[in-house]
């Protein structure tokens, strides 16, 4: 795992200075987390990487689970879909049971923190525990809810505004609430096998496993076959721009197994791309997947991301990490990432997926300065130093009133 | 002996403050009541997050106007804004409010955004924090301006100016008020900070303080 000072030469000294001032100034409290899983799950890839940096930092950082059983979450998954606006019907024995297991967790757990800071909506009843102690809560909100299935929504509400502050990662997120609400986007992780440099060996080996010359431009989408990240809409702007510009198409999924519908969309990109030998339909296995993952974005010349709905969508910040131009729907967290014309470009349709593929393979030296630009907005904005700034600032907005903190 | 200049640096955090806009209307509705820090938030956002980048995008006003509901005259006629006129947040948001205002008594209809491109407003909460740097006179100015991160070039042009409504930048007071230096002082305060990186308005001090000192050590 890396040390605070790994990230120095990426960030610069004055990122990692101030971080440790920052930590200073919270020396003597203790942040406990609490979410439902220790692995799998972005929330948990996260915290792994943020509390040994944390405590490093002088913020002595802890983490505990929640615990519940198959029916609990099950109940929750369905929140989860609810909240994401698909219809679902949750009966008042499921809400019920939820709350007794928020109960029961609440008498069990050792509240220890003064900054207790809970993920997600599977713990979100701890909050009632707030009354017994002089703590400070923060409820931090990972997922899309911009547009939920309303009664589930109100009775989270509910908890929600019994927090001090409730955090989101996207502005489209917030909710009208009588707490304070704080964005914060999520981050990469520039040292993670992901992300960090490779040398140009690796990047063949590669490329040359999938068979794939790298004789003319290469287009790539990196996403699991998921009919929201839109295989064949990928693939109809391909074969649009082809006709004009010699070059091939890199689709790469992992095999998520846990996933029904992905033999569908695999199927039916598979159809699409009817044996035509300039798209390569990938499917990188688990135990490979960062490494590969990585190289394929390093090895190509234009990467899409082209979702019709996204969460926040961190692939394009891994993308633009790269310097690669990165064509991306307009949707979730992708408009914080991409400012259209200046960082990459923002698109609606398979038709303008299409025109801006022209336009960037065309002007390679556009394409370039959209990569570099997307790089240096990354760097500033999206790196997970800038994360862990952001949560001890909030950390620290606890403790003072005002718009303007002298610290 | 005058008083030293001691630098400090600024960080941010962003808070949403729940409100949106669909159209113009709501904009204006919303320009009129958020607290002045988001107006500040609104005008300064592309500068602190795009600093890199010349010639900077507009404020996100004009940026949501023209891109999200392609109203373009408007929006070139908000993005023309020039904010280092301002000296106070609340004659900044007036002048917002006549151009939107003047704009709809001439406009029938309205075009409302697409579904999920509404305008969110924002505001921030800064963090002040001391830097290890001092300044006693103009050579050691001129060192730490060298120095010093552009986080902490951004707090004392723009911030001090018009976030703490100082009227001037903390440089120029300085130079100024404490070392004398009446004709550098206002030099620095004529660069206008809106058209270019802070890494190219640093190199521009910097020109403008070694000449100053080169001259006095004639």
């Amino acid at each position: 795992m890396p040390k605070i000072n790994d990230y120095i030469p990426i960030v610069g000294d004055d990122t990692i200075e101030e971080l440790k001032i920052l930590g200073e100034k919270l020396k003597g409290k203790v942040v406990q987390h609490i979410n439902s899983t220790s692995v799998g799950g972005g929330v948990a890839e996260i915290l792994n990487r943020m509390v040994p940096l944390m405590s490093e930092l002088g913020v002595d950082t802890r983490w505990d689970l929640l615990k519940g059983g198959e029916k609990f979450f099950n109940i929750t998954k369905k929140f989860h879909n609810a909240l994401h606006g698909i219809s679902i019907e949750i009966s008042d024995d499921e809400f019920n049971f939820f709350l007794q297991v928020e109960n029961e967790n609440a008498k069990a757990i050792n509240f220890y923190g003064d900054v207790i800071f809970i993920h997600d909506p599977q713990p979100i009843g701890l909050i009632t525990r707030k009354k017994d102690f002089d703590k400070k809560w923060i409820w931090r909100c990972h997922i899309d809810v911009s547009q939920p299935q309303e009664n589930v929504w109100q009775f989270l509400k509910k908890f929600v505004e019994m927090y001090d502050i409730a955090v989101f990662s996207v502005p489209a997120f917030a909710k009208q609430l009588s707490i304070r609400q704080v964005l914060i986007s999520p981050s990469i992780d520039p040292l993670s096998d992901k992300n960090k440099d490779l040398p140009e060996e690796v990047i063949d080996s590669v490329f040359e496993k999938y068979k794939i010359e790298r004789n003319k431009p290469i287009i790539t989408q990196i996403s699991r076959y998921d009919f929201l990240k839109d295989p064949v809409g990928v693939i109809d702007a391909f074969k649009m721009v082809r006709k004009y510009v010699n070059c091939q198409l890199i689709l790469a999924g992992n095999t998520a197994t846990d996933d029904p519908e992905h033999d569908k969309v695999f199927t039916a990109a598979k159809e699409r791309a009817a044996d035509d030998p300039d798209i390569h339909l990938l499917i990188i296995e688990r135990s490979h997947n960062d490494i590969e993952i990585n190289a394929l974005q390093r090895g190509s010349d234009i990467i899409l991301q082209k979702s019709l709905r996204e969460g926040f969508g961190l692939t394009v910040s891994e993308a633009l990490w790269k310097k690669k131009p990165v064509i991306a729907g307009a949707v979730g967290g992708i408009p914080l990432q991409i400012t259209h014309k200046y960082s990459g470009i923002l698109t609606h349709t398979v038709e303008g997926t299409a025109y801006w593929l022209k336009q960037l393979l065309n002007s390679p030296e556009y394409a370039k300065q959209l990569g570099l630009n997307g790089h240096e907005h990354v760097k500033n904005n999206f790196l997970l130093t800038r994360h862990l700034r952001e949560y001890f600032l909030m950390f620290l907005s606890l403790y003072h009133n005002t718009d303007i903190v002298r610290l | 002996m005058p008083n030293p200049f001691h630098f400090y640096t600024r960080l941010n955090l962003t808070e949403l403050l729940g409100r949106k806009a669909k159209n113009i209307s709501e904009l204006l509705e919303g320009i009129k009541a958020v607290p002045g820090s988001s107006i500040y938030y609104h005008t300064h956002r592309f500068l602190q997050q795009h600093h890199f980048l010349s010639p900077e995008p507009p404020n996100d006003f004009a940026y949501w106007v023209s891109n999200i509901l392609q109203e373009e005259k408007i929006g070139e006629q908000l993005a023309a804004v020039d904010i280092i006129q301002f000296k106070k947040i609340h004659d900044l948001r007036e002048k917002f409010i006549s151009i939107i205002e003047g704009y709809l008594k001439t406009k029938h209809g309205i075009r409302e955004a697409p579904a999920s491109s509404e305008f969110h407003f924002m505001k921030s909460v800064t963090f002040v924090i001391p830097t290890q740097y001092v300044a006693n006179n103009l050579a050691e100015f001129l060192d730490a301006v060298k120095k010093i991160s552009i986080h902490s070039i951004y707090f004392h042009i723009f911030e001090a100016r018009l976030r703490l409504e100082k009227g001037n930048n903390d440089f120029s007071n300085w130079l100024g008020n404490e070392l004398n230096e009446a004709e550098l002082a206002k030099k620095i305060s004529r660069l206008d900070p809106y058209t270019q990186t802070l890494e190219s308005l640093r190199q521009k001090i910097i020109y403008l303080a070694e000449k100053r000192l080169n001259a006095q050590n004639k």
